[in-house]
């Protein structure tokens, strides 16, 4: 069971990446916790500086960037 | 030994590729104006000196001039962007005393990829890690307002000295606003838990290949051509609108150089509004075509670009309102100064 966290305090991009992190998830078959961190305050405490970020079991995956469902697929 | 040969092989093949695309691209540009009178008065047998015709040429020309301006540049600029990543920009700038600082952070915040959603966890990255907030301010009014779209449309549309006078304000207004700001030693209207947050890490940079650097020059490309192709073409036929038709003076008398308070009436409606710098494109060209003065209007668009309403509520999380409403005075009386500064030389 992995957990996934998209940071991003709501940006349209922030959207666009949970929606691609969705998909690739369900392509992949695996079994995965979404959670979307919007609060400022929580966010900084992975000490990211760009948003959106991708979380996978609290290690920050990638930052500042809309990643496509393939890409995601590689950090899974 | 094997490995290393196929990776020059490939190399040389890249630059070959890449060689043939600019040569295809500077024949296809230089040769868009005769294409475009031999369409309109060769194809479609207009006759040269009417106001159709004219206004018809010019959008045919322009359109693909300035798309392939900004497809080029917006391409490059990408894959300068991937060896300036916000963590690198903060190394530079740690450290940096104030007014070398202003003037790193000014000109760092031109290549520096950033979006508006960004701008709260990059100022908590940077003042965290002890950069001035004076020069995290310069970096953070530089980045959205002078970049490689707003310059390139302004060179493809109104010409080099256009451009080269957005670029010489804005980085001006960053690197004098950041330092003021500086001077008032306003750290303590920074909103408290900010400093308690202890400095970000940052990510460790990504050690990119060049394949997968142009891969990000052309992800820039689709996103940022795709996004404001239509803004471009939008002001493009305001454009020939006004080429064709509307006699030239029209805005003169409201927003000429004769009417001083043209400035800080533009500033003032453009603070509060939010747009990118290609929404603003079409409005920059019907307001300069139609005689209102070339400080008066990038003092406007400006304005429109570096502040906005929305930009202030994301900003209230970090800054105390006192240091918010300095913030926005300095930088809209920095924009009024270098309008009316133009107005006045120009």
């Amino acid at each position: 069971m992995k957990k996934i966290q998209i940071l991003g305090t709501g940006c349209a991009k922030c959207k666009t990446l949970m929606a691609n992190t969705e998909e690739s998830v369900k392509a992949l078959g695996i079994e995965a916790t979404i959670e979307k961190v919007e609060k400022i305050q929580d966010i900084m405490k992975f000490g990211v500086m760009t948003t959106p970020a991708l979380v996978v079991d609290g290690v920050v995956k990638s930052a500042g960037k809309v990643l496509s469902p393939e890409d995601i697929k590689k950090f899974l | 030994m094997n490995n290393q040969h196929e990776e020059d092989v490939s190399l040389l093949f890249l630059i070959m590729k890449g060689v043939g695309l600019l040569l295809l691209w500077g024949v296809v540009y230089w040769n868009l104006e005769p294409f475009s009178v031999w369409l309109t008065s060769g194809v479609l047998g207009l006759p040269p000196d009417q106001h159709f015709s004219t206004a018809l040429q010019f959008f045919v020309y322009e359109t693909p001039k300035v798309l392939m301006l900004l497809t080029l540049i917006v391409f490059v600029v990408g894959i300068i962007r991937s060896f300036f990543t916000p963590e690198r920009t903060r190394r530079i700038l740690m450290g940096k005393r104030e007014s070398v600082g202003n003037v790193l952070a000014a000109l760092l915040g031109i290549v520096t990829p950033f979006c508006s959603c960004s701008a709260v966890p990059l100022f908590i990255g940077f003042v965290t890690a002890g950069i001035p907030l004076g020069v995290t301010l310069s970096f953070l009014i530089s980045a959205p307002m002078v970049n490689e779209i707003a310059l390139v449309l302004l060179f493809g549309m109104f010409g080099w000295k256009v451009a080269a006078i957005y670029l010489g304000m804005g980085l001006t207004i960053a690197m004098v606003a950041g330092w003021v700001i500086g001077r008032l030693k306003m750290d303590r209207h920074v909103e408290d838990w900010v400093y308690a947050t202890g400095p970000a890490a940052g990510l460790e940079d990504e050690k990119l290949d060049i394949t997968a650097r142009i891969q990000l020059g052309r992800d820039a490309v689709r996103d940022i051509v795709g996004k404001v192709w239509l803004y471009v073409m939008i002001g493009i036929a305001v454009g020939a609108g006004i080429h064709g038709y509307v006699p030239t003076n029209a805005m003169a008398s409201f927003m000429g150089k004769g009417a001083w308070w043209s400035v800080p009436l533009s500033v003032v409606i453009g603070v509060p509004m939010y747009s990118n710098a290609a929404g603003i494109i079409p409005i920059v060209q019907a307001l300069l075509g139609k005689g209102a003065a070339l400080g008066t209007v990038l003092a406007f668009m400006m304005a429109v670009i570096a502040l906005s309403l929305p930009e202030a509520i994301i900003l209230r999380k970090v800054l105390k309102p006192r240091l918010l409403a300095v913030f926005f005075g300095v930088v809209a009386m920095g924009i009024m100064a270098v309008g009316y500064l133009f107005n006045f030389i120009m």
